[in-house]
């Protein structure tokens, strides 16, 4: 890392003065305030709160419909990042065996899947439409009666393939680049040391790659648990409420439908430990793994 | 260990552009060939040709009798060295050696026992397990090399394996290189565009300019008898003097002055380009009949000796001459006549 040298001490500080603010009253300070209003019972027309300790934490820890929604996130979270993972990579690999060398053509590729993603996760949740989706009635071709926001599985199953579609083009674009990014002659060395493209690619392009896959690991974690939020809400928005849905979700929908606000703060404590909890592991057991240069 | 042949081979990156244009080299077994040009030359096309990193447009290339224009690099039983090295950033140095081997499915002791041996005579016993960021530059040259090594291949093709080190430490690299292929017998093909380590190294020099060859042979025959006058000029530290001339009646004519030949070489009537290396000629001897009188500009001194830049009319001239005495701003001189060298002024062709 570069050393520079500021002239006036008080430089520094005002250039990370912006982000400074940015990250105070958007993160810490509703951190601060979740954290505090979790120990707290809220009337809910707003008459005053009573200070109860640690009994939101154990309500929602000891609530089985708690614990079931843990562990569909939990499910969720692993299968949609798996999946948009791996087809990302899948996809990004057969488009840089073809663009090798067309620049313009990768820069055309690139474009469109930049510009993907918010389309995508309209697309794909129209595919799911009750009335008018064409997976639904592909899957009524098959025998499949999909019921998506009445079946448990069927939403569940329409969950993961909306947020995964809609996660795939993000990983594609940061997989092509990675693979573009493996120099030219390190590929040409190993085509002469390894016949098996297959091989060669586990080999060598894979481990090359596992700094941009460890990037992408924890976005998609962060995706899964918390960006889908969006999908999910258009899914099951007022529909029974015997449909799958994530932690984050439940916060919501206690917190502003249920106005039971000390209970969804103590949930989203919950979360943020969790989420830390998942950093940490992160970083100090597989980022350290994965960088070379 | 093989023979390899490559036979009237053309390269079109794009229809209508030539990168190489028919050439043909028998590259005998145990052979140290160097391709040498300038950048653009086509050089790395053709070595990257026969590696089979680019695919042949025309012609046919063999190596060890069998012709491998389709054959797959990794069968090709070669083994390239490439300029930065390509190391695997991922793998220790023994593993970058054993890769290739693995991949072939040799056994592990086997592996065990070649990587010694060539960490043994790369001095890179200390390194094994190390990564290759934590090298220096002439210690990753060295891990190429072994990856090289360690395969035993028929070929050895090097693509300006030393042009990222530092001076010393490229001609150092530049000997051990050649003791190595001298020891193991290996076919080499080397690519540079540094005409001293083409001298330097090679059995035989392959001159390529534009994609085509313009001459083959060993070292001393591309220096006293290049066949062009591109190869003069390429050949050589410092370059050889091309200057016009005139052949009249035997004698070459430069400028105002003209040189007496006494039949030392044919001249033919009409222009001409006149190659002479620096050290072709000499000063005169006080008394003795000199053969052009030089006019000075300026004087390069090398420590062994200096270089003396002149003209005569529009022809600029550089001489050797070992240091010592001041010069006279007008300096005779005489020419080693037999070692002067006359070019087709349009074709660049020896005459
Ligand atoms: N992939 C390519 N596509 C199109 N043209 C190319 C390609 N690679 C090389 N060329 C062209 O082919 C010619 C020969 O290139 P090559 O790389 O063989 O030169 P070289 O002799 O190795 O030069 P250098 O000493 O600079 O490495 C050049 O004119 C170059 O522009
Ligand atoms: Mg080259």
């Amino acid at each position: 890392m570069k050393r520079t040298q500021f002239s006036s001490p008080v430089l520094p500080y005002l250039f990370l003065l912006p982000q400074m603010t940015v990250v105070f009253i958007f993160f810490y300070w509703p951190s601060v305030q979740a954290i505090q209003s979790s120990f707290y019972l809220e009337d809910p027309f707003g008459f005053g709160s009573t200070f109860v300790g640690l009994s939101n934490y154990t309500d929602a820890l000891g609530s089985g419909e708690y614990l079931k929604i843990a562990w569909f996130t939990a499910v969720f979270t692993i299968v949609v990042t798996f999946l948009s993972l791996s087809i990302g990579l899948l996809l990004a690999a057969k488009a840089d065996g073809v663009i090798r060398g067309s620049s313009s053509y990768k820069t055309l590729l690139i474009c469109v899947y930049a510009i993907a993603p918010p389309v995508a996760g309209l697309i794909g949740m129209m595919f799911f439409d009750q009335h008018i989706g064409p997976f639904v009635k592909l899957a009524a071709w098959a025998g499949w009666d999909m019921k998506v926001g009445i079946n448990y599985y069927d939403t569940a199953f329409a969950m993961i393939v909306v947020s995964v579609w809609k996660q795939i083009p993000y990983n594609f674009i940061f997989f092509l680049s990675g693979l573009q990014g493996v120099p030219v002659s390190i590929r040409e060395a190993a085509a002469i040391d390894c016949r098996s493209p297959a091989r060669r690619f586990r080999t060598v392009m894979l481990p090359l790659l596992a700094p941009t896959a460890f990037f992408l690991l924890v976005i998609n974690m962060t995706y899964s648990l918390f960006d889908t939020f969006g999908i999910i809400d258009v899914i099951v928005k007022d529909k029974a409420a015997n449909n799958p849905i994530t932690l984050v979700y439940k916060v919501y929908m206690d917190g502003f439908r249920g106005n039971d606000i000390g209970g969804s703060s103590a949930q989203s404590v919950i979360l943020m430990i969790v989420v830390f909890v998942l950093t940490v592991f992160q970083f100090r057991f597989i980022e350290r793994r994965v960088h070379y240069n | 260990m093989a023979h390899v042949t490559i036979d009237r081979v053309s390269k079109d990156y794009q229809a209508g552009v030539r990168a190489v244009d028919s050439v043909s080299i028998d590259i005998a077994d145990s052979e140290f060939i160097v391709l040498v040009g300038p950048s653009g030359c086509g050089k790395s096309t053709l070595l990257r040709m026969v590696a089979g990193l680019e695919t042949i447009t025309e012609g046919e290339i063999g190596i060890g009798g069998r012709v491998i224009n389709h054959v797959d690099p990794a069968d090709r039983d070669i083994a390239m060295v490439f300029q930065n090295y390509a190391l695997y950033p991922h793998m220790t140095v023994r593993n970058n050696m054993a890769y290739g081997l693995k991949n072939r499915g040799m056994n592990r002791a086997d592996i065990e026992k070649r990587v010694a041996e060539a960490a043994a005579i790369l001095r890179l016993q200390d390194y094994l397990e190390r990564r290759p960021r934590q090298l220096s530059g002439g210690q990753r040259q060295r891990v190429a090399m072994g990856r090289a090594i360690v395969r035993e291949p028929a070929a050895f093709l090097f693509d300006e394996p030393l042009s990222n080190l530092d001076a010393k430490l490229r001609v150092d690299m530049r000997g051990e290189i050649k003791q190595l292929q001298k020891r193991l017998g290996t076919t080499s093909i080397y690519v540079t565009h540094d005409q001293l380590e083409a001298m330097t190294m090679a059995d035989r020099i392959v001159v390529l300019n534009g994609g085509r060859i313009e001459q083959i042979g060993t070292p001393l025959d591309v220096y006293r008898q290049p066949q062009s006058a591109f190869v003069a000029s390429f050949i050589g530290s410092p370059a050889m003097n091309l200057i016009t001339a005139r052949g009249e009646s035997g004698n070459l004519v430069i400028g105002d002055q003209t040189v007496v030949m006494d039949g030392a070489m044919t001249v033919p009537d009409g222009p001409v380009t006149l190659g002479v290396r620096a050290e072709d000629m000499k000063p005169a001897d006080h008394g003795a009949t000199a053969h052009l009188e030089l006019a000075i500009d300026y004087v390069e001194e090398l420590g062994a000796g200096r270089l003396v830049h002149g003209h005569v009319g529009d022809a600029r001239l550089a001489l050797s001459t070992p240091s010592g005495e001041p010069l006279s701003d007008l300096l005779p001189i005489v020419f080693d006549r037999q070692r002067l060298h006359l070019f087709d002024t349009a074709t660049g062709r020896r005459l």
